[in-house]
């Protein structure tokens, strides 16, 4: 008999035909929030395996496997100091221009790519959707925690980095969790809107990389927040990624403020648009096998 | 007394038509959007509807094991989608009473760069196991999928009668108390499906309840103690399988009702018939045997030159053997009203195995729709691969890319007045001066 497995199984349910205390309703898909949470829970198990099969995919289809997630972030800053740095003489809060691009292409790395793997999220995976059920939000919220291996690799380039330029963390060093985290979420909270938006629209994913561009320059990556007028800032700070990035650059470096009030409106947004992305979410949470 | 595992009420499935087949593109609600908003284009159309299940009901008590039965298109799998939560009916409600498994395919979640290890854990997880289930069992699974020297290899480099196996494997040690199945048993040779069957078998006895969804009778009535006749959406008939699976077959017997609702198509096919070398209706052929096909057409309006396409396809849907007019050029002059037209397989030496046929017509030019094509009859080649000296792996064979061979046919249509044409592969004499 059901041994394990998923929550709800009475633990050592052996004898024979017992009357289970498993029970599902299926009904047809009603209101706007039709979700259940619970399952997303009790499939926790299968969420780990999603995570450690993405994982473990992505080094091993590509010759230089975990040197991908340190090389993408290094190129990038490299072009980031020459260009913004050396020529176009952008301030950088008085940081290194390399510690003060990589800080902050750290978390934007991570931020874009989840994006880019939670819109085709659903849609690739539409052979298995079709074939059988699993709560669907565990294939964007896998996408998102695996990204967070490579988040892990590419931080550890940082080290070198602060020898060579001399810097000292902080102890604001231990906040860095809670940015990780604050990411995490906007990463889920977007990228919940792209997923279903792709399986409604199909051409979304050419719209994605736009979007992605669009918003870093909506973010301090290239430029310091502070650059951004103060009567302006609550409105700036509606932007998650601002809050996640100062925040990388102060617990990293120890420079400039921890971000403060700024983190209220990033925190609002995300909050809002993850409760919103769900509710969108579920509208074709019952239906994805009749549109992919 | 039993508890009642499954209570379906009222269930109903409804699609709008091209919601199915296509997916909408930002791109052209924007231009629709903009149109309307200009006051050019036409008003949102209103899909047709489709109810791919209407007004379904049915118990069934715990430990029992249900077959469903009906032609492709009848709403067999949609009921089985449900029953599985991939999709939600329109209306009706649906109560399971214990952990539900579905085995709607094979290697669901397979990746071909993991090893057979990761797989047999990733597939697992998929299906509804818990890790410690898969770690208990994991010895169990590769031992009956026989590939235990492979089980670090990527699944990749698997032939595909290993990567059948392992997949089939992994679904056959899943033990929900409630277990759906497709007809997965239809891959594999002989032998392994023997395993499989049995594996099914000892699922039911030890008192789990089971829904077999199938086109295998013989299956259906040896694992079955009950079956449901799903036709058009409804159910047609639910009591003991062997009246069942009979009624079924005697209705399948009397020709295929391909289609009542009149459609739109320009050559609307309605009936198929098929029948052995002596002229007798069936569905049951030797090897070797003339399989005819009769077509009952309506032609809407005159249409000259349609083409007809007619193609055997295996259990698992590939080609085994074509007739069509697109390759051999022998169209009917012209079509109009209802009619007749045959297809005769001149003896195809066809292993024993259930195959499906498929049909469609285009018009002159070969490219437009006449009507779509679709699965409109099924037939099954009696006896067993020893009865022709074959044994083995035959599932690396079945799942080979192999040349289709063209049997000779012959086509038999009303309107041209003509005898039939009979159409043979030959080499042609350019074809023999090259080899020369």
């Amino acid at each position: 008999m059901p041994s394990g497995g998923v929550a709800g199984a009475a633990p050592g349910a052996s004898v024979a035909p017992a009357p289970s205390p498993h029970v599902v309703h299926i009904r047809p898909t009603a209101g706007w929030w039709d979700f259940r949470l619970g399952e997303v829970w009790a499939s926790r198990e299968l969420l780990w395996f999603l995570v450690w099969k993405d994982v473990k995919v992505r080094y091993k289809e590509t010759v230089i496997g975990a040197a991908w997630a340190v090389l993408q972030p290094v190129f990038t800053m490299i072009v980031f100091t020459i260009f913004f740095g050396r020529l176009a003489k952008l301030p950088s809060s008085g940081l290194p221009y390399p510690v003060f691009y990589m800080a902050a292409l750290l978390p934007w790395s991570y931020f874009a790519s989840a994006l880019s793997g939670c819109t085709s999220a659903i849609v690739e995976n539409q052979r298995i959707i079709t074939k059988v059920y699993f709560p669907r939000l565990l294939l964007p919220l896998s996408v998102v925690i695996a990204g967070l291996v490579d988040l892990a690799i590419a931080l550890v380039v940082m080290v070198p980095l602060l020898i060579y330029y001399g810097i000292t963390p902080t102890a604001g060093l231990i906040l860095l969790p809670v940015f990780v985290l604050m990411a995490t979420l906007a990463a889920l909270a977007v990228g919940l809107w792209l997923t279903t938006l792709n399986v409604m629209y199909r051409d979304v994913r050419y719209v994605v990389p736009f979007i992605i561009q669009f918003l870093m320059f909506a973010s301090p990556v290239i430029y310091s927040a502070s650059s951004v007028p103060a009567r302006w800032q609550w409105l700036y700070g509606l932007n998650p990624m601002v809050g996640v990035i100062e925040g990388f650059r102060w617990a990293i470096t120890g420079a400039g403020r921890p971000p403060g009030l700024i983190m209220i409106p990033s925190f609002v947004a995300v909050c809002a648009c993850l409760i919103f992305g769900l509710v969108f979410f579920s509208r074709i949470d019952g239906s994805v096998a009749d549109r992919i | 007394m039993s508890a009642v595992a499954i209570k379906a009420v009222e269930v109903g499935k409804m699609y709008r038509l091209g919601e199915r087949e296509s997916y909408t593109a930002l791109r052209d609600v924007m231009a629709n959007t903009a149109r309307r908003l200009l006051g050019r284009g036409t008003a949102k159309t209103e899909r047709p509807i489709l109810w791919s299940l209407r007004n379904v009901s049915f118990d069934v008590e715990q430990g029992d094991t249900v077959g469903i039965i009906g032609r492709n298109g009848a709403g067999k799998s949609t009921l089985l989608k449900i029953l599985a939560q991939i999709t939600r009916p329109t209306e009706g409600s649906i109560e399971l009473r214990g952990k539900v498994g579905s085995l709607l395919e094979v290697g669901t979640g397979f990746h071909p760069e993991l090893t057979g290890r990761d797989n047999v854990y990733l597939c697992g997880a998929i299906l509804g196991m818990g890790r410690t289930e898969i770690q208990k069992k994991f010895d169990e699974i590769v031992a009956f999928a026989e590939v235990e020297r492979f089980i670090d290899t990527p699944v990749k480099r698997f032939s595909s009668g290993m990567y059948m196996r392992l997949a089939f494997a992994v679904a056959a040690h899943l033990e929900p108390e409630i277990l759906l199945v497709d007809e997965v048993l239809a891959v594999g040779d002989v032998a392994f499906q023997k395993k499989c069957i049995g594996k099914m078998g000892d699922v039911s006895k030890q008192g789990r309840t089971v829904l077999f969804v199938s086109h295998n009778m013989g299956a259906v009535n040896s694992l079955c103690r009950r079956s449901i006749w799903i036709h058009d959406g409804k159910v047609v008939a639910d009591g003991k399988s062997q009246s069942v699976v009979a009624d079924y077959m005697q209705a399948m017997r009397s020709g295929t009702l391909v289609s009542t609702a009149k459609g739109n198509e320009p050559l609307f096919i309605e009936r198929v018939v098929l029948r052995n070398g002596r002229g007798e209706i069936t569905d049951q052929f030797d090897s070797g045997d003339d399989i005819s096909l009769e077509i009952e057409y309506v032609a809407n309006g005159r249409i000259p030159r349609p083409n007809f396409w007619v193609q055997i396809a295996n259990s698992i849907g590939q080609g085994v053997c074509i007739a069509s007019t697109m390759f051999d050029g022998h169209n009917p002059e012209v079509l109009e009203g209802p009619g007749k037209a045959t297809c005769v397989f001149k003896a195809p030496q066809l292993t024993p195995q259930a195959y499906a046929i498929w049909m469609g017509t285009r018009a002159a030019d070969g490219v437009t729709l006449l009507s779509k094509s679709k699965e409109v009859a099924y037939f099954s080649i009696m006896g067993t691969m020893g009865d022709y000296g074959l044994m083995g792996e035959t599932a690396d064979m079945f799942l080979a890319d192999f040349p289709w061979p063209i049997f000779p046919y012959e086509w038999h249509f009303p309107a041209t007045g003509k005898p039939p044409v009979r159409v043979e592969m030959r080499r042609t004499g350019a074809a023999r001066k090259r080899d020369e």
